[in-house]
């Protein structure tokens, strides 16, 4: 355990005084971790806005009928969620907070390429944000189509989509911004020494992220605005009454939005597989294979999007093809999950928060990618496609992958983000209550789902019931663990204490720096001379 | 990079890459006028492409650049014509 370094005093990025001061300062900065830090807090009070939206959306499934809210508002209300949870949580993620605040520090750098441009997709996020919220209360209403926009509902309703599309369209924008920063930043910014086979394995899964964001957020971008000239213009692009295909939207859609599974997925494995070695004390097992899986994960998801598809009336040929495809990506993904279980394989385990928000992760990541077989398999998709079924996965993927992945990488790096130490046993506590909630509120909709229950309905029938019930009341277990996560955080965030910079005896650049970390990062720039897991 | 040499582009191969571009701009436009079927559709994403080429290559310095740009770009493109080529993948056998 390094103590806090003495030697000339450096501001930290937290009481650093440039031109502007207070709220201003934070504003307009262009240094890495306050944009990161930024990023942080607009996406806690979206994602805390969604929690409360499903809260009140299980509340109205506890009981055949209506409860608190009719059909148009749950149409509205699930078609926020995944706005908001999607556009404004999953996708920047984790990479937009923990990428933006420990990328350029696990590299060795300064800051990033362009730091005008980081700070330039904070506020484009910011604006597409409020366009996107916008549209609840401009026009006919909020649009009730579902966060995917599938046309030719979208092109009919008289819901106000095109703010909806077009503040998504502006947080494309911002994406492939972060993405391209990123990307430039890796090539370019690296510290002597540090080759390619020498950088952390979070900044190799941001460096696929990036290639993703810059490649495929353009295509949905396009897609949206045909959208939007359909709507406007009358263009037959998706309609059939005027000449369109509506399976061509799917198709643009999903080309953007399958590999936007792996913008969330990607980095939250990246930080997975920087907790696991520190709490192992152990170094990577297949550091050249978690790389390869990384790089292999990005591209052959490219090439899967039409597993979304498999009831739309695609040809058949392209469902064995793409369903072929699809089991495919299934092996770089255990490959990572091999290599995590290797690295614990006779590690000296010390167990704390981080870690075991790390296993967890493991646990419900395996339980959406096995579900997700059961998707990406043509039969069974057939029965279970459009079910609660779905809606368990891709919570289990997503919000299991991304969300544990984003409150893991926070218990570990909160130290030096913050040069705060958190309780650890009210951390393990919230953790414990939150991960039953988790598992009882979606584990249900997976038997709701294969017993026929379709998603997407604000009623439903009785023979559904009880498990609606079990469903609904983890939500209140999970709401609760979030709670007690959240203000263990806020505490320790308050308190004052002793400063350490390397609390868990971790070997990546970040922890050779003081906690907090001073403006540009390091006193020196380092050279490095051996890989990032060296125990 | 401050030790890198930058290529200046003459103001006359601007001009004369703008005037390329105008002109199958208006290309793109007369040959809507001319029934080739399906064919107009590959003729137009034909000259798209040849304009997207010239951006590249002159506005963006491609061709003037380290040969790694040239080969992550074909790369990109690659991937794009690989995407477009799965989706017409369906529609072939619809």
């Amino acid at each position: 355990m390094a103590e806090h370094t003495e030697t000339k005093y450096l501001p930290n990025y937290l009481e650093y005084q440039g031109k502007h001061k207070g709220l201003l300062g934070w504003l307009t900065t262009t240094d890495h971790k306050r944009i990161g830090l930024l990023y942080f807090y607009s996406m806690m009070t979206f994602f805390l806005a969604g929690v409360v939206m499903g809260l009140l959306m299980k509340f109205e499934l506890i009981s055949p009928g209506e409860q608190i809210m009719g059909a148009q508002t749950y149409n509205g209300l699930f078609t926020l969620h995944g706005l908001t949870m999607i556009f404004l949580f999953v996708i920047p993620g984790v990479a937009a907070v923990y990428g933006n605040f420990f990328l350029p520090i696990l590299i060795g750098a300064k800051d990033v390429s362009f730091p005008r441009l980081n700070l330039m997709s904070w506020y484009l996020y910011i604006l597409g944000a409020i366009v996107v919220l916008s549209s609840q209360f401009m026009g006919d209403g909020p649009p009730d189509t579902g966060w995917t926009f599938y046309a030719p509902y979208s092109l009919k309703t008289q819901t106000n989509v095109v703010a909806a599309v077009t503040g998504a369209f502006i947080l494309g924008f911002s994406s492939i911004l972060t993405g391209l920063n990123f990307v430039v930043t890796m090539h370019r910014l690296r510290a002597p020494g540090m080759g390619w086979l020498r950088m952390p394995l979070f900044a190799w899964s941001l460096y696929g992220t990036g290639w993703i964001q810059l490649l495929a957020t353009p295509i949905v971008g396009i897609t949206f605005l045909m959208v939007i000239a359909e709507r406007l213009l009358g263009i037959g692009f998706f309609d059939p009454a005027i000449g369109g295909d509506p399976i061509l939207y799917q198709h643009l859609f999903w080309i953007y939005s399958h590999p936007a599974v792996y913008i969330m997925i990607l980095p939250a494995m990246g930080a997975i597989t920087e907790i696991i070695p520190t709490f192992a004390r152990k170094t990577i097992f297949g550091y050249t294979a978690i790389v390869i899986s990384s790089m292999a994960i990005a591209f052959v998801g490219y090439f899967v999007w039409g597993h979304h598809m498999f009831t739309s009336g695609m040809s058949s040929t392209s469902r064995w093809v793409f369903s072929l495809l699809t089991f495919l990506v299934a092996i770089p993904s255990a490959i990572k999950v091999f290599n995590w279980t290797a690295t614990l394989y006779k590690g000296s385990i010390n167990i704390q928060p981080p870690f075991l928000w790390a296993i967890s992760f493991i646990f419900v990541f395996m339980i959406g990618g096995f579900s997700g077989l059961v998707l990406g398999s043509l039969a069974t998709d057939i029965h279970t496609h459009d079910t609660a079924f779905v809606v368990a996965h891709f919570h289990y993927i997503v919000f299991g992958g991304t969300g544990f992945a984003f409150f893991g990488a926070l218990h570990y790096w909160f130290p030096k983000m913050f040069a705060r130490v958190y309780n650890t046993k009210v951390a393990n506590i919230g953790l414990l209550i939150f991960f039953i909630g988790f598992n009882m509120l979606y584990f249900p909709m997976f038997y709701l789902g294969l017993i026929g229950m379709p998603r997407r309905y604000y009623d439903y029938l009785p023979m559904f019931h009880n498990a609606n019930i079990l469903s609904t009341v983890g939500s209140w277990i999970l709401a609760i663990g979030l709670i007690i996560i959240i203000v263990n955080l806020f505490r320790a965030r308050k308190a004052t204490g002793k400063i350490v910079d390397d609390p868990w005896d971790g070997k990546t650049l970040e922890w050779t720096t003081s906690s907090p970390p001073i403006v540009e990062n390091f006193e020196e720039i380092p050279v490095v001379d051996h890989g990032p897991y060296e125990y | 990079m401050s030790d890198e040499k930058h290529h200046i582009s003459s103001y006359l191969s601007h001009i004369m890459v703008l005037m390329g571009l105008i002109v199958l701009t208006v290309i793109t436009v007369l040959i809507t006028s001319v029934e080739m079927g399906p064919y107009n559709t590959a003729a137009a994403m034909l000259i798209a492409s040849i304009k997207g080429a010239i951006v590249l290559l002159y506005f963006m310095h491609l061709r003037f650049d380290n040969k790694i740009y040239g080969v992550m770009v074909a790369i990109v493109i690659a991937i794009f014509a690989a995407v477009i080529v799965v989706t017409f993948f369906d529609y072939l056998y619809r």
